[in-house]
């Protein structure tokens, strides 16, 4: 079946409120308008209002709420326009979410879903370009999910209402259009594994949600040089899966990784660090890192491509590390 | 400020319940200072002593099935929501008996049996989530109140005024508790609020708001008992302004030079605890053997605690990560949606 990465959320949604009469849709401008990005357009005449509900602008109040009706008994999805955003709502998901089941003793858990787009790409100027869900990635307590896929899209958001503990999901806001073939019987996937997209055995390209297509773009320029680079997709930043990354390396003996983020204190710098402890002496070259240039992203067209990662710059940092000969 | 209260006295039964629900606070919150200052229990310490009325006086009026949500200085609140002596003492002194297996502590006391939801050390952190509990429970069709204790400090943070909207615009069965104690630490009311009426600002919401005399434990129980009422029969959101004040400092670590002595002992006249007695005195509602019982009850009770916390046990390190996230197969997914169908079909709108 054709799909769109949107038609992919959107299905997951209404799927989710049919198997589930708890799961409720809330958020600014999810109902009426549609959803900022389209995704909901549809739900609200088919679920009505008290189960897609548009909120006022109060990011911080929303999510809070969802917070307790998650320890009310509800599964609620909210959806926070973009991860910029979401800043205003840091406290209700740090400081609550993801700390009340410890806290409680384990008495509490937050059974909560948020959805956010992410990332840049579409000249919006810095307030709304930024990548910040390996800051997310940092917090104990939290799940992280990154889609990249159709079929993650598709699969992620029941699996995640599932989770009895907050789950983020961010969805790259280039990826609404991205069309491709869905399975037709799709629906949930686990949520514990990164996916070998594409074996190979000269290096490991490890990445996740929107820079996958610039990463699977550099594969094949690669394999074209006689270069046969191996793509993760990380699926998951929190908990990440070291088994599915230290494996690949094992076998490659080179990694570069692929981030949208800022390089300092991302979570590349965490993947590299991990590869750095467990995988040392499985490398033959320096672990390479392509991320944004440490800039707000700005909005002139070429100033945002020359401060994000992108097919060449990965071709390149993937040259140097097999030319790195050990 | 008159030392007498306006409010008629209840029952003699009543009267006495009340009196030693605010002792039980005053008594346990003497204990824990008396414990901090001798290093048995640490961290962050604040107490409620003079504040005793407001949440004897609301807690009295909830239904077992409501729910609270409090802020850092809630021990009294926990305790009266039914979280017992022992295990509050026990959380400060960072035992695996206390009620939250020692990872809360004092500002972070939880307990999923009586509903009692924290426990914040984020101003207006809670109110947020009061809004939500009450959201959960508007969709599922059950009937039931979520209380939510703050501070007048929290009026300033955004968070307020979002889910004051919030619960408005959606008529959520919730009761803000405005704990108006004049300080937020050292801050003086006037100092942080244009407008320093509690009252006045929930009704630019279209809140029902009263100002209440949070000395005066009958005027505090009553005026809740027609909040509880109004929320209960779905009117919507209700709005209480407790007019209090905190006799001791912030914390244990706040030397309070932002106030003076003299409006302290002004405040400690009307003390909820001696007013209330006085009163039943006068009535001759209070013989001295019965004062004197109630008193040794009490005593007894934290006397209890006490040897309960200090016999507690050390959480074992190797769990230093549970509760993270939950442990494989929690059960909490099956059980929460049987408790939902189960309240939807009892308002007889399942589906
Ligand atoms: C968001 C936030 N900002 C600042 C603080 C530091 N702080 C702790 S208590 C407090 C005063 C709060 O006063 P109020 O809400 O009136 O409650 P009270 O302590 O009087 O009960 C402040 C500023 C905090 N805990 N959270």
């Amino acid at each position: 079946m054709k799909s769109t990465y949107r038609e992919a959320v959107r299905a997951a949604l209404r799927d989710a409120m049919r198997r589930d009469e708890r799961v409720f849709l809330m958020g600014e401008d999810v109902g009426r308008y549609g959803g900022g990005f389209a995704v909901s357009l549809g739900l609200l005449e088919e679920f009505g209002p008290e189960r897609v509900r548009d909120t006022p602008l109060s990011e911080s109040g929303f999510v809070g709420a969802g917070i307790g009706a998650a320890l009310g008994g509800m599964r609620p999805v909210v959806e926070i326009m973009t991860v910029n955003f979401s800043l205003l709502a840091l406290d209700q998901i740090v400081n609550n979410a993801a700390t009340l089941l410890h806290m409680s003793g384990g008495q509490f858990n937050v059974p909560l879903v948020i959805r956010m787009t992410t990332g840049a790409g579409r000249q919006l100027g810095a307030q709304h370009s930024h990548s910040l869900e390996g800051w997310y990635a940092h917090i104990p307590g939290l799940r992280i999910l990154t889609p990249a896929t159709l079929a993650d899209a598709r699969g992620m958001l029941w699996t995640a209402l599932e989770d009895p503990d907050p789950v983020l999901i961010f969805e790259h806001g280039s990826l609404y259009n991205v069309a491709g073939e869905l399975e037709d019987d799709a629906g949930p996937v686990e949520l514990d594994k990164a996916a070998v997209l594409r074996p190979g055995t000269d290096v490991t390209l490890i990445t996740y949600g929107g820079t996958l297509a610039a990463v699977l773009d550099a594969a094949d320029q690669l394999a074209g040089e006689g270069i046969d680079a191996e793509v993760i997709d990380l699926r998951v930043l929190r908990p990440l899966d070291d088994g599915t990354i230290l494996g690949s390396v094992g076998r490659t003996h080179r990694a570069v990784v692929v981030d949208e983020g800022w390089r300092s204190g991302s979570i590349s710098a965490e993947i590299a660090a991990r590869i750095g402890e467990h995988a040392f002496f499985d490398l033959d070259a320096p672990v390479e890192r392509v991320c944004s240039e440490e800039v707000p992203v700005p909005y002139a067209k070429h100033m945002e491509l020359a401060a994000l990662p992108s097919a060449e710059r990965v071709v390149a940092a993937a040259r140097r590390a097999v030319g790195a000969r050990g | 400020m008159s030392p007498l209260l306006d409010t008629a006295l209840p029952d003699p039964a009543h009267s006495r319940h009340l009196l030693q629900q605010m002792l039980r606070v005053r008594r346990l919150e003497e204990k824990c200072v008396e414990l901090y200052s001798a290093a048995r229990i640490r961290g962050f310490l604040h107490v409620y002593i003079g504040e005793e009325a407001v949440a004897a006086g609301v807690i009295e009026t909830l239904a077992a099935e409501d729910a609270v949500v409090a802020t850092y200085r809630e021990h009294g609140h926990a305790l009266l929501r039914g979280v017992s002596a022992g295990a509050i003492l026990a959380e400060m002194y960072g035992r695996a008996e206390g009620c939250c297996r020692g990872r809360g502590g004092s500002m972070h006391l939880f307990d999923a049996t009586t509903r009692f939801y924290g426990g914040n050390a984020i101003v207006a952190g809670g109110l947020p989530l009061a809004v939500g509990l009450a959201l959960a429970d508007k969709m599922a069709g059950r009937r039931r109140v979520t209380a939510c204790f703050f501070g007048e400090g929290a009026v300033a943070e955004g968070e307020f005024h979002e889910s004051l909207n919030l619960a408005a615009l959606w008529q959520l069965p919730v009761l803000f508790c405005c704990e108006n104690n004049l300080y937020a630490m050292g801050t003086a009311l006037a100092r942080s609020e244009s407008q320093t009426d509690m009252a006045l600002k929930a009704a630019a919401y279209e809140i029902p708001a009263w100002s209440v005399d949070g000395m005066d434990v009958l005027a505090v129980e009553e005026a809740s008992r027609r909040a509880v009422d109004g929320v209960r029969s779905g009117g919507g959101p209700h709005f209480l302004e407790l007019r209090t004040y905190r006799f001791r400092a912030h914390s244990m670590f706040d030397p309070e030079l932002y106030r003076e002595k003299s409006e302290v002992a002004q405040w400690m006249e009307r003390d909820p605890i001696r007013l209330l007695q006085a009163a039943m005195e006068t009535a001759g509602q209070l013989p001295e053997e019965q004062w004197a019982a109630l008193q040794a009850d009490v005593d007894a009770e934290i006397t209890d605690a006490v040897a309960f916390a200090e016999a507690g046990t050390l959480e074992p390190v190797e769990d230093l990560t549970r509760f993270v996230t939950s442990q494989p197969g929690s059960e909490l997914t099956s059980r929460a949606a049987s408790d939902h169908n189960r309240a939807r079909s009892a308002e007889g709108r399942a589906g």
